[in-house]
């Protein structure tokens, strides 16, 4: 299946990073008490790594099902822009796009987001298109996502499976393996900071929390940073949009949202987009 | 087994949350995206990342021995090693291990 293999190439580069960063969170769930069922469960049904990661430390408290919910808006709200960015890319998805849709992370959006999908003809030739590919194989286009989509998943529920099964038997102690998630945010913040030029949405997410880390104490202070977040961004706007470069985007892609490439693992090196 | 079921209840949230954030807008904007939405679109992500990181530290204990210099010495190497390689799993892997091998030298 000329769809099925060209949609497994594309996700090749998320697979190391999905299993690593997935082995990683299954260690942490068995250190903290949860077995195999557990960690397959969250990989499947919440699929959302750094979220998966806070979510140890939610189970664990335990955390109440208020702070729960309002802790995982705050860290996945960033998909609500993915999405808002595809929308118009998955309108003809039909029976893919409840899926599609649901594994909309930030490796995947990455992978799906960029106008390089290859135009799959019938005869199982291939050429990348420019403009997204449109025309007589949107279906295959739609079963190419739903493809990648699935492998980049299959990825993330092996390494959190894996990593919950061996994490009781690794020769050398694995304390301290939790500043991984730390690890992830630094290197996407590292990353992000040298892929554009205006630092001051970057500058404000980190300062703007620190301020409100301190007032409010490490308990309290997420929803007011938010706050404090949307406030400053909102207030900048002007100043941020006058600064910004015009959005490169190809004629078909109609929609005006150009959300920043946050990948939370690159497999390979930085694609220039 | 309360303690499992509430387990199973908090895993329940995390995911219907999940799931709702990013089903909303396929449902709000079938097609125009209002221009402010947009433009958050652009830069809030990148401010939420600032505000993970922050997140991540936020139990560090500067007054204390071993006074955050653990968390420091590992988050530099993550930030070395991204602007040396571009590669994120190579910098996550980096700095945990060294912030592994600092912590266990210390006890």
């Amino acid at each position: 299946m000329e769809v099925v293999k060209k949609a497994f190439y594309k996700s090749v580069p998320v697979m190391a990073g999905y299993v690593i960063l997935g082995i990683g969170f299954g260690i942490l769930m068995d250190n903290a008490g949860y077995g195999v069922l557990w960690s397959f469960a969250m990989a499947l049904f919440i699929y959302a790594g750094s979220m998966q990661y806070v979510g140890i430390s939610l189970l664990t408290g335990p955390a109440s099902i208020i702070t729960t919910a309002l802790t995982t808006f705050m860290v996945n709200a960033r998909h609500l822009f993915y999405s808002i960015s595809m929308v118009d890319r998955y309108k003809d998805a039909g029976k893919y796009k409840p899926y599609l849709i649901f594994g909309l992370t930030d490796e995947t959006y990455s992978l799906l987001s960029v106008d390089d999908e290859p135009e799959l003809s019938a005869d199982g030739g291939s050429r990348i298109s420019a403009d997204g590919g449109s025309g007589a194989t949107a279906d295959d286009l739609n079963k190419y996502r739903f493809f990648v989509t699935l492998f980049d998943h299959s990825y993330w529920v092996t390494g959190c499976v894996l990593g919950s099964l061996v994490g009781s038997f690794l020769p050398f102690s694995t304390e301290g393996i939790e500043f991984s998630m730390t690890a992830l945010f630094i290197a996407s913040y590292t990353e992000q900071w040298l892929k554009t030029r205006d630092h001051v949405p970057a500058l404000t997410g980190l300062f703007g929390t620190l301020i409100c880390l301190i007032i409010f104490g490490s308990d309290r202070f997420l929803i007011p940073a938010m706050v404090l977040i949307t406030a400053v961004l909102t207030v900048l706007r002007s100043r941020l949009e006058r600064n910004s470069s015009p959005d490169a985007k190809t004629a078909a892609d109609r929609s005006a949202v150009e959300a920043p490439a946050v990948s939370e693992i690159d497999s390979g090196k930085e694609a220039v987009r | 087994m309360t303690g499992d079921i509430y387990s199973a209840v908090l895993v329940a949230v995390m995911a219907a949350v999940t799931i709702l954030l990013r089903f909303l807008p396929f449902f709000i904007f079938s097609k125009e995206t209002p221009p402010y939405i947009a433009y958050l679109g652009k830069v809030l992500p990148t401010a939420i990342i600032g505000m993970l990181v922050i997140y991540c530290l936020r139990a560090t204990d500067l007054t204390a021995a071993p006074f955050g210099v653990p968390e420091l010495l590992a988050s530099l190497t993550v930030v070395l090693m991204q602007i040396w390689k571009r590669n994120s799993v190579l910098s996550i892997l980096a700095g945990t291990v060294v912030y592994m091998v600092i912590i266990q030298m210390l006890v």
